[in-house]
């Protein structure tokens, strides 16, 4: 066993010690720690995004401009940085009621901007490929009779799955949106149809549980292998 | 009260012992369950050891200390593979969280692997802007990155002289914990035709199968089991491996647990309807 010698170690694991209180009952130790934590975090951000955003992006090229300005007359084009500079400063009128509603410019420029900018990217990835993707893969269809003959030619569990992992898809998405169109009432056909989808939903709620019961199960191992490693030396 | 009502009101405090030493002792006494690895890690693996010697690598590490415990495992995996290729690696991140992060890891690595910042690697640095930054790179990387991270301009750097687009580099590996890889796919995939691999948490993993399906992404690795395929796929065993026994343990432990809890419920349920007294409020 090999205790570590570094402050900051100690400091780290008693804070873990501290969060992982909780799982007995809340104390003032695990509140201690919950709100540095966010003290921490809040100031950390602020710090990173001073130093890399509003230093180098405003204040700096500002600056710069009004100094040639002021020495020599003459406008330049780091003062065009202003302009998002003033927007910026627009947003946080929010919190004064009496003049809240200028942040309404700023808010509506920026959304305006970021949706121009993101609706292609996002038309094309999430919704043009992703429907092109259930139907053909690697420039096959999905739904092949091939891979069907396939199987009755060679049975065996890894030809069936290649068979009709690609219809099953299929069905698993359309029953699945059917589920979720609301324009008729599930009722009839339409109903079986957002029965089956209920059930594809369920089972990708399943396995997404499953992925998150292993997330939170591998930040337990993170932190109990620092606690064993960093701070005890138990393992090596 | 029966057993089974016993168990269905078990105190909770009982089963964080139970995962509690279920994660403890996998670690101290390693038992070296077997790992087997799945095509979309074999993918990502197969893809950086297909490059040629010399092409460059962007390796966005966009995640935070939150998860750490997850995703710093397959960074530190990919990095080695890559300096072990002669692979130039630019290292940037665009979550706020990331450069020290990102920073620890490269200095470690580097020095483990005798690579040299500059000659092997660049860190670029934090740059908010996510979807701007990566539609920039198609143009030229200078436009939102000038400099590094300590401020020295890119071209003083000998690995940066012939690299300034997405038609330079090999590949785009993005590490997140969140929904970054879907502006890499959007925008560096869709838009330049970049090559996109993801490092993701195992909560993220279900959401980017469907972008495996399609190819957006040519592999991904999903939690700490994915870090401990690579790891096993690169033969260079470290905490991605090593935490594969306590998952597994602790995964057997809480299959055993539902599988117990429902036959528990059942037979209580069957209780409740025969009428015998049930529990209060049950």
């Amino acid at each position: 066993m090999h205790i570590s010698h570094d402050i900051w170690v100690w400091i780290a694991a008693a804070l873990t010690l501290c969060i992982y209180s909780f799982l007995y009952k809340d104390n003032p130790f695990y509140k201690f720690a919950e709100h540095l934590l966010v003290g921490v975090s809040a100031g950390y951000l602020l710090v990173i995004d001073y130093y890399n955003n509003l230093l180098p992006n405003l204040i700096t090229p500002v600056s710069k401009g009004m100094g040639v300005l002021l020495t020599t007359g003459q406008f330049t084009g780091s003062l065009a940085a202003l302009v998002p500079g003033i927007l910026g400063l627009i947003i946080l009128t929010r919190m004064l009621p009496k003049v809240g509603w200028m942040s309404r410019w700023a808010l509506g420029f920026y959304f305006g901007a970021y949706q121009g900018l993101i609706i292609t990217g996002a038309m094309q990835a999430n919704i043009l490929a992703q429907v092109w993707g259930t139907f053909v893969k690697g420039g096959n269809p999905v739904f092949s009779v091939a891979l069907f003959g396939d199987f009755f030619a060679h049975p065996g569990f890894g030809h069936i799955i290649l068979a009709i992992s690609g219809p099953l898809m299929i069905i698993g998405v359309i029953c699945t949106l059917t589920y979720f169109f609301f324009s008729t009432e599930h009722k009839g056909i339409p109903g079986g149809v957002a029965k089956v989808g209920i059930v594809f939903l369920m089972i990708g709620f399943g396995a997404s549980f499953g992925y998150t019961v292993m997330a939170r199960v591998s930040l337990l191992i993170g932190r109990i292998n620092f606690l064993l490693t960093d701070w005890l030396g138990l393992i090596r | 009260m029966n057993i089974y009502e016993k168990f269905l009101r078990l105190d909770r405090r009982y089963i964080f012992i139970f995962v509690a030493v279920g994660v403890v002792i996998p670690l101290i006494f390693p038992m070296g369950l077997a790992v087997s690895t799945s095509p979309p890690v074999e993918n990502v693996y197969k893809e950086i050891q297909s490059l040629p010697p010399g092409t460059p690598i962007v390796l966005s590490v966009d995640y935070d200390p939150s998860t750490e415990p997850e995703l710093s495992p397959m960074t530190v995996a990919i990095l080695r593979q890559c300096f072990s290729r002669k692979l130039p690696v630019i290292l940037m991140t665009l979550h706020p969280g990331g450069p020290g992060l990102a920073l620890d890891i490269s200095h470690k690595i580097a020095q483990e692997m005798g690579a040299k910042e500059g000659v092997d690697y660049v860190f670029l640095g934090y740059k908010a802007g996510l979807s701007a930054v990566i539609l920039s790179f198609g143009q030229d990387l200078r436009i939102s990155f000038p400099a590094d991270y300590n401020n020295v301009p890119l071209d003083r750097y000998p690995m940066m002289k012939n690299i300034k687009s997405y038609n330079d580099i090999g590949l785009v590996v993005t590490i997140s914990g969140s929904t970054f890889p879907e502006a890499w796919i959007a925008y560096a995939h869709e838009r330049y035709g970049e090559k996109i691999a993801a490092g993701v948490t195992a909560v993220m993993a279900a959401d980017y199968y469907p972008y495996l399906q399609t190819g957006q992404l040519i592999g991904m690795l999903g939690g700490l089991k994915g870090a401990a395929e690579y790891e096993k796929l690169s033969g260079r065993p470290d905490r991605g491996l090593k935490g594969m026994d306590a998952q597994t343990i602790i995964h057997l432990f809480i299959v055993l647990l539902i599988i117990l809890g429902n036959i528990a419920y059942v037979f209580v349920l069957r209780a409740q309807r025969r009428g015998a007294p049930g529990p209060s409020g049950a």
